[in-house]
């Protein structure tokens, strides 16, 4: 049914909103928690949040969402308004946490594009219970509250007509208002367009007169209309184009109404049901509009300097502007300008250099984004599983702005919530443990990201108590892991056992972590952004694990060499030098491994033409060339036919056919060069071990 | 948005209906083959390609196609045909097939035929596995076309690869 209504721009528009607002809503309860009482300011923030979702829930039609909403908001109106001393903030937490998850999941569903069915009623069965204890144990009338909002309210909800309107307005209207037939939520939608119209009046009146509360608003709406009159200083046309706007309007009289008489007449015999509608109002608890107005006014300030862009547009962008890279040359550096003497033409060209360069620069910028609310996330696992398995854990964030590509975010979320919970199941030791060994009965998780180079280390440490290397060696007999004699194995290599598949030293399953597909698929999804993950483990002391992140994959700077009539480029972070070798300094073992000798050191040579069975007339040492690269410690020399220079090129994954076919050594990517030709990206980690 | 989804139907049942049994048909030796129209995103003439390593020599490398790159394939050696250089009427068909772009190197470009179900054979039963690549035979007029199953083209090699092993 709802579907049928809902138009996808504003679905979207909904779900990306309400997810967003999810997010904040646990932040602050996190943090409110952690400071064990809710300020004030997280009440209202919790508030302002809860009744924005509430609302656009109710619009899109998904009431178990709205239902929800509402009655956390009830509560946190109860909290904002009263200030109630005895509160239970953790349980409260719970609650509300319990039904930030409800919304989650009803919000995925939505994503999927299925029915939000899930039910809530025992959520609401719950708030409510607690709301009405906290209450009691406040022990505040009911009536106490409604007499105490009623000198407030007047002037904010309705201009009161007794008062001299501080402003005259110019114009009178009329306006009435059909929605389309079921669309459902009349009252709500018609109350939806009086929130809106005070941008243009402050002085307005409607048909029905309380569209919220009275149960048969909906009914009169959808059969006579909804009207409102209201003096204002905007013309016929602005105020037609507003109510336009109106989300399922079926057809709209905007009348203008001449006379003060004419809208006198209306307020005068409207005077009492007014005052009288007022006090239903206010005595339902609703909300106060001053509150959610001057919000509404910073927020949307804020909120209007960030646009939400799909990642696919940016990837289209970033296409084009690399063919206009391309473009640009080829008009630049066309064959028919050669020797040609064009003063004008080369300053022009120039311009246009520098043009492009900037916004290829900028557009790459556009995909990078801090890490911030990746990290962000983990505080509520920490929570959660803290209570879970009664163990007291801090999470200390480290590094939390820096910024890496968009792509790499959505990659490295799923596998960064799985370290920080094995550190927590894991890693960190009971209470009671901790404290005979001496520790702090605190454990702690350190999340930390930095830039490295060309890559982002995220580095995830506990100190708990570290991993046991006998175990993971009786683990690994057990299960055949072992793949060369445990007394030749560095303790390094004993810890990256772990990430082998089918290993996990748990021996019980636990609800978080331990069904031993955890640790090598986070080992796989970090290598397939081309990151690497490295264990280290003190025991007794704790455990780190590195992540180093490429730190986009989108763009590096790379040296360009020339091997026959190909191209290939080589990340400049990993080039040590390049050098033309004295044939003394070439050396050659009995197995026929060229080697060359630099000030004392020896390496072994790569031909890339030999490797990768190029054609090229450039096979002597001496006419060609040799760059050192070095990864992971290791030193080799690539020997190629020249240098081309240096330049940052757009990294392109090699087309998808040919990753399937085979993953072909020590090639990272491909890219553009200037000319439009294809240079291949070199992965030097790959060809250290060639 | 139900209205929508039925336009979107209709709309694609249309474009469907236009492309329906139709074929690009293009000359490889002296053999005629057709391919959908549907799968042949378009009709390049031949680039300048780069060459990737570590490959089937049937895969002759990539090419940069408006800032997309894609691999190519010589039609003639993945046929096991002889290499023939490439002229000014070789072409490069560029197909979609199940969301992988890739570029058919072909002796020229024929025509675009339509050839109704009713017209078409299945091939004929060899024994050893022959006819991987061909989906039918279709008959026009006096001529036979082959019609080629792009899945397999592209897809086949796993086996090839387990042969060479």
């Amino acid at each position: 049914m709802s579907d049928q209504f809902t138009n996808e721009p504003m679905l979207d528009m909904y779900i990306f909103e309400t997810s967003q607002l999810i997010e904040q809503l646990e932040q602050s309860i996190l943090s409110s928690e952690k400071e064990s009482c809710f300020t004030p300011a997280a009440i209202n923030e919790i508030f302002r949040i809860m009744h924005t979702i509430k609302g656009s829930s109710a619009i899109m039609m998904f009431h178990n969402i709205s239902t929800l909403a509402h009655t956390m908001e009830d509560m946190f109106y109860f909290l904002r308004e009263e200030k109630p001393q005895k509160v239970d903030c953790s349980s409260l937490s719970d609650f509300v946490l319990d039904g930030v998850d409800f919304i989650k999941v009803e919000v995925e569903k939505i994503k999927n594009g299925d029915e939000p069915d899930g039910d809530a009623t025992i959520l609401i069965e719950n708030l409510n219970l607690f709301l009405s204890n906290l209450k009691k144990e406040n022990e505040i009338a009911d009536s106490g509250k409604k007499e105490k909002n009623i000198p407030k309210k007047p002037q904010q909800y309705y201009i009161s007509q007794e008062k001299v309107p501080v402003t005259e307005y110019k114009y009178r209207f009329r306006a009435r208002i059909y929605f389309e037939e079921g669309c459902e939520m009349e009252n709500i939608r018609a109350y939806t367009i009086l929130h809106n119209i005070k941008d243009y009046t402050e002085e307005f009146y409607t048909i029905p007169e309380d569209v919220i509360d009275a149960d048969d608003s909906a009914e009169i709406i959808r059969q006579d209309g909804f009207s409102v009159y209201f003096k204002t200083n905007h013309t016929y046309e602005q105020m037609n184009e507003f109510f336009q706007q109106t989300i399922f309007l079926k057809s709209l009289e905007l009348v203008s109404l001449e006379t003060e008489e004419e809208y006198g007449e209306y307020k005068a015999k409207k005077r009492d049901t007014i005052r009288d509608s007022l006090v239903k109002e206010i005595s339902s608890g609703y909300v106060s509009v001053s509150g959610k107005e001057t919000d509404k006014v910073s927020h949307s300030s804020a909120v209007q300097n960030i646009i939400s862009v799909s990642v696919a547009k940016l990837d289209k962008l970033m296409d084009i502007v690399g063919e206009m890279v391309i473009a640009e040359a080829m008009v630049t550096q066309n064959p028919d300008l050669q020797g040609l003497v064009l003063d004008n033409f080369q300053k022009a060209a120039g311009q246009l250099n520098k043009i492009t360069s900037e916004l290829q620069d900028t557009v790459m910028s556009i995909r990078m984004v801090p890490l911030s609310p990746t990290f962000q996330k983990m505080h509520r696992i920490v929570r959660d599983m803290c209570k879970q398995l009664n163990k007291e854990v801090d999470l200390k964030i480290i590094g939390e702005e820096t910024e890496v590509d968009k792509n790499i975010i959505e990659h490295i979320s799923d596998p960064l919530m799985h370290l920080v919970r094995n550190a927590l199941d894991h890693g960190i030791e009971p209470s009671e443990e901790r404290r005979q060994a001496g520790k702090d009965k605190t454990g702690t998780v350190i999340l930390e990201a930095k830039n490295s180079g060309s890559d982002v280390l995220i580095i995830v440490q506990d100190d708990g108590k570290g991993l046991d290397r006998e175990k993971i060696l009786k683990k690994a007999r057990e299960n055949n892991l072992l793949y060369k004699k445990e007394e030749d194995m560095a303790e390094q290599e004993i810890f990256n056992m772990i990430l082998a598949p089918g290993f996990s030293t748990k021996e019980s399953v636990s609800e978080f972590s331990g069904r031993g597909v955890g640790m090598d698929v986070v080992n796989r999804n970090i290598e397939t952004i081309g990151g690497t993950l490295s264990v280290n483990s003190i025991s007794g002391k704790g455990t780190t694990i590195t992540l180093a992140i490429p730190l986009t994959l989108a763009i590096i700077d790379g040296m360009n060499i020339k091997v026959g009539r190909s191209s290939y480029t080589i990340p400049t972070i990993s080039i040590k030098e390049s050098l033309r070798p004295d044939e003394k300094d070439i050396i050659i073992d009995p197995e026929g491994n060229e080697m060359l000798m630099i000030r004392g050191q020896c390496f072994p040579i790569l031909r890339l033409h030999e490797s990768y069975k190029v054609e090229t007339a450039v096979t002597q040492f001496k006419e060609g060339i040799m760059i050192v690269v070095e990864q992971d410690g290791r030193t080799i020399c690539i020997f190629a036919d020249e240098l081309l220079g240096q330049q940052q090129v757009v990294v392109k994954s090699l087309p998808v056919y040919i990753q399937k076919m085979r993953k072909i050594k020590g090639l990272a990517g491909c890219t553009l060069l200037g000319d439009g030709s294809i240079s291949l990206i070199l992965d030097v980690a790959g060809l250290v071990n060639f | 948005m139900l209205e929508k989804k039925m336009d979107e139907t209709e709309l694609l049942e249309q474009e469907e209906d236009t492309q329906k049994d139709r074929f690009l048909t293009f000359q490889v030796g002296n053999e005629v083959y057709g391919i959908e129209i549907k799968c042949v995103t378009e009709i390049i003439g031949i680039q300048p390609i780069t060459e990737v390593p570590e490959l089937p020599d049937y895969i002759k490398g990539i090419i940069n196609l408006r800032g997309k790159i894609i691999p190519v394939m010589d039609v003639r050696l993945r046929f096991k045909k002889e290499g023939v250089d490439y002229n000014d009427r070789t072409c490069v068909i560029v197909v979609d097939i199940g969301g992988v772009p890739i570029g058919l190197i072909v002796d020229n470009v024929s025509e675009v035929l339509t050839i109704p179900e009713e017209e078409i054979v299945a091939p004929p039963d060899i024994k050893g596995g022959g006819n991987r690549y061909i989906r039918g035979i279709g008959k026009v007029e006096n001529q036979v076309k082959l019609l080629l199953d792009c899945e397999r083209l592209l897809n086949e090699q796993e086996i090839d690869a387990l042969g060479n092993m």
